[in-house]
């Protein structure tokens, strides 16, 4: 995070720095959001190895950037194409058996996944942050806000990969037939729909863009096994919220909690940043049970 | 009169599944809800144990309003069911599941079942005896301490029904108690359905597609379709009424 | 089926009590004695999650933040004076009302949000351990706290437990009494509603059981052990951290209780000492501990959901199913 600007006069920039930080969380939020709902909509249960997968995404193009030189945007898009395949495995492995049986075998099968996931990373790279280095070094100033070019290109890769995901889902084949399923499972499997590649690919794409995410904020923040771990959390409690299978959910929250954070972590406690999406959660769970715009269980 | 239930409706994303239903369950009958597949039978009956809330409408029980509370609260009222699709608890035995059904009978909780009180021994025999009772009375005696997946279909249907009883409820509501059952079994459970009422004065409601089996059972039948009550009376109005006759289209529900 | 009918002796029980509290006298290593007293305070800790999980079916992945606040309940009431023995039930008091808390608008909904909810609270109970300094002493932890004051038994003069031969016993003497209130609760009708619930909450619901107050009640419960556990454990090891609440030791026992066996009162037992002992025997596969238990972890709950004991009693229905079945096509024939 840049250093706060001192308050005297300059509490509009401090303010718009902030607000600057939270879209680029935000945008960060909303990918992986998007992707965790997506799964949940068609799952009904939730992937608890997303966060995981997050971060494996980050260690793989590490791996390829230190030690063969991928440049980053190769790196990025290999880590993509990798992701995929993980998740398209890990839904076959852990989910797809365990499909018809209560939710409760499901999650302790995702719980074995994440940490075969986390304890791999930890053995091969160790438990320490890593750093990657920054492909674009170097800042704008643009009203009174000190800009990365690496903030700028989250922001706006994020947008990018957003509207690719939209027109996907609502203009080909495979992206409708998605959408249906999330929004009716049963309903979809009446009209002759095969659940089974529309859940591998959901869990690739899911998994694809969160690589693409986590790849485009590693230089900014370190890696680490247990970065995650956390994100994750965020990405269920925006889901909840936000309404299962719903994008526009995911993606609203996304920013909405990526901006909390940052005015919050900035004026509050930065410490504590990470409770108030927990707190938020439950509040709203004790006031609606099925999440704010969940879908009435039968 | 023991269950009333006035200008029902259930709507779900725009279409009517119970459509302004009225209805009327008289103490000590056995009353018969027919129409054709997706007639709002089911939804009704999930209506009345609360599984389901109304859109609109009320549900009275011996004069009291339960509309809308909660299923475990109305099966504490007195009303007991089955499901169209057996619902038991599978990963435990026949008394286990008799048992539980009579657990709203037992008042001991937590602190009574740690110290092993005398309220926690009264309720332990008090079931023993119901679940042995229960067990006679569906004829599952032999097969007690059998899990319930080693079971028949007959004889789950059975023990469904021995669930929904043995709490002694005021009505019971039966769900197609006999689909999927062959002839045999679908009369023991026949005789099994005039036994609860002859023996146990429990009034009976069901939901029934095989025709010969309810005009023989039931003493009053009312015909549901598109969620509305297109006829009521006794089987021999019923047979006769031409609108009942058009909704299933002249065929009939062979037994 | 005469191997599997001993366990139901009472005699096996005793022989095995026998063994227990003779126990100090058949390992005089000071190790593996250490690795016996955790894998007693572990079983309690694996007993309560049964209870929540294996017997009433709601996946609460936060049993070791619960363990991690009676834990720290009993260090600091511990250091400020306060006795071991007060300390204790108060913590273990505590955790169970903030489970309570917890619980209360989030069993009400669909089980993946209280899963999901679970598994956030006990990170958040690591973030603010580690974070509220002035409490907890932020991530380098509380250390100093204090042993159980010594207890004094009138006409046996005073028992302090500097020995590990009497924390030993401190801790059967907790795991006994665990057991005893899980096998009041689980072998009678309130059990069996838990196992109701668990096993079709529609149907339970529609018998007149209140799937809710049941899910908080075994919620509850299952909090006061862990708090207990964590508070004991507190008290024997002298220090704690924030990592005492780490996910890294639900996880552990998750895979205790379902190698062991859920919804049986061994199982946890089983589990949480047959599974470290066989880790001190693979000690070069250490670093891979964690992949080794989420791999065995995935094939049992596909292939053996209910872990080792429940594959007895799995068997045993099988058995049985097939000769009922073979005796019903034998009536059938017959006429």
């Amino acid at each position: 995070m840049l250093p706060a600007t001192p308050a005297d006069g300059k509490c509009m920039h401090l303010f718009l720095q902030q607000v600057f930080n939270g879209v680029m969380l935000g945008s960060t939020y909303a990918i992986v959001a998007l992707g965790l709902t997506l799964v949940f909509g068609i799952l009904n249960v939730p992937n608890f190895a997303h966060g995981h997968l997050y971060m494996l995404g980050a260690y793989v193009s590490f791996f390829l950037m230190t030690l063969y030189g991928f440049g980053f945007w190769t790196a990025l898009i290999a880590s993509m194409v990798i992701l995929a395949l993980v998740g398209i495995l890990i839904e076959r492995v852990v989910y797809r058996p365990l499909r018809d049986k209560p939710h409760i075998n499901s999650f302790i099968s995702a719980v074995g996944a994440l940490m075969i996931l986390e304890t791999s990373v930890i053995v091969f790279w160790g438990p320490q942050g890593r750093r990657i280095p920054n492909p674009y070094p170097g800042t704008v100033e643009l009203l009174g806000i000190t800009m990365t070019y690496q903030r700028l290109l989250v922001i706006m890769a994020a947008i990018v990969l957003i509207a690719l995901l939209q027109i996907f889902i609502k203009k080909t084949t495979p992206g409708t037939t998605i959408e249906a399923v999330a929004q009716n499972r049963e309903g979809a499997m009446l009209v002759g729909v095969n659940v089974n590649w529309v859940s591998s690919l959901t869990f690739a794409i899911s998994t694809a863009t969160a690589a693409a995410a986590a790849c485009l904020v590693a230089p900014i923040f370190m890696i680490s096994p247990t970065m995650g771990a956390l994100l994750g959390m965020k990405a269920f409690v925006i889901v909840i919220l936000g309404g299962l299978g719903s994008i526009p959910g995911a993606i609203l929250g996304g920013y909405i909690l990526g901006l909390l954070e940052a005015i919050g972590g900035g004026y509050l406690s930065a410490a504590y940043k990470d409770v108030y999406a927990f707190g938020a959660l439950i509040l709203i769970l004790s006031i609606r049970p099925t999440g704010l715009f969940g879908r009435e269980v039968s | 009169m023991l269950l009333q239930v006035k200008n029902l409706s259930k709507h779900f994303a725009g279409l009517a599944a119970v459509d302004d239903v009225s209805l009327q369950v008289r103490e000590g009958e056995i009353l018969a809800i027919v129409g054709p597949n997706g007639a709002g039978k089911s939804v009704l009956f999930g209506l009345i144990s609360g599984l389901l809330r109304p859109t609109s409408g009320q549900i009275y029980l011996q004069g009291e309003e339960i509309t809308g509370l909660k299923p475990h609260l109305i099966a504490r009222k007195g009303i007991g069911r089955t499901f169209q699709t057996t619902a038991l608890f599978d990963q435990l035995r026949v008394l286990d599941n008799l048992a539980i059904g009579y657990r709203l009978c037992t008042s001991g909780g937590f602190w009574s079942t740690l110290s092993h009180s005398h309220r926690w021994e009264e309720d332990k025999n008090r079931t023993t005896a119901k679940v042995m009772e229960a067990l006679h009375f569906v004829g599952l005696a032999e097969k007690a301490f059998h899990f319930v997946p080693t079971l028949s279909q007959a004889e789950q249907k059975r023990l469904s029904i021995g669930i929904a009883l043995i709490s002694q409820p005021k009505m019971i509501l039966l769900d197609e108690p006999t689909s999927a059952l062959i002839l045999e079994d679908t009369e023991q459970i026949t005789d099994l359905i005039k036994k609860i009422y002859r023996v146990r004065g429990i009034t009976v409601c069901l939901i029934e597609h095989k025709m010969r089996m309810v005009m023989d059972l039931a003493q009053r039948i009312i015909v549901l379709n598109f969620g509305r009550v297109i006829a009521e009376g006794t089987p021999e109005e019923i047979s006769k009424n031409p609108e009942v006759i058009e909704a299933y289209l002249g065929g009939e529900y062979v037994a | 089926m005469a191997a599997i009918k001993f366990l139901r002796k009472k005699w096996f029980y005793v022989l095995l009590l026998v063994l227990a509290l003779a126990l100090p006298f058949l390992i005089t290593n000071r190790y593996h004695f250490q690795i016996v007293i955790m894998g007693c305070l572990f079983s309690i800790s694996t007993l309560g999650l049964n209870l929540i999980l294996g017997y009433t079916g709601q996946a609460s992945l936060a049993h070791a933040g619960f363990f991690g606040i009676g834990a720290y309940g009993v260090a600091l009431m511990a250091k400020s004076g306060i006795s071991f023995w007060l300390a204790l039930p108060l913590s273990a008091l505590l955790t169970a009302l903030i489970g309570f808390l917890i619980g209360l608008p989030t069993l009400r909904t669909r089980g993946s949000y209280f899963a999901i909810v679970t598994l956030c609270f006990g990170v958040i109970v690591s973030i603010v351990a580690g974070n509220w300094i002035d409490l907890t002493g932020g991530y380098t932890g509380v250390v100093g706290i204090p042993l159980p004051n010594p207890l004094s038994i009138p006409l046996a003069g005073e028992i302090n437990f500097q020995s590990l031969v009497a924390q030993y016993y401190l801790v059967l003497a907790f795991l006994l009494f665990t057991l005893l209130v899980m096998h009041r609760l689980v072998y009678s009708l309130l059990g069996l509603s838990f196992m109701a619930i668990r096993n079709n909450e529609v149907l339970a619901g529609a018998v007149g059981i209140n799937p809710f107050a049941g899910k908080i009640l075994s919620f509850v419960v299952a909090n006061f052990f862990a708090g207990l556990a964590g508070g004991i454990y507190a008290s024997l090891m002298g220090s704690i951290s924030p990592s005492t609440a780490s996910f890294e030791l639900t996880f552990s026992w998750l895979v205790y209780l379902l190698l062991g066996g859920v919804a049986t009162l061994a199982g946890p037992i089983l589990g949480a000492f047959a599974i470290p002992v066989l880790m001190e025997y693979l000690q070069s596969l250490v670093e891979y501990r964690l992949i080794i238990f989420g791999a065995l972890l995935i094939a049992v709950i596909i292939y053996f959901p209910r872990g080792l004991m429940g594959g007895f009693s799995t068997l045993e229905e099988r058995v049985r199913a097939f000769y009922g079945r073979r005796r019903g096509a034998k009536s059938a024939v017959a006429g």
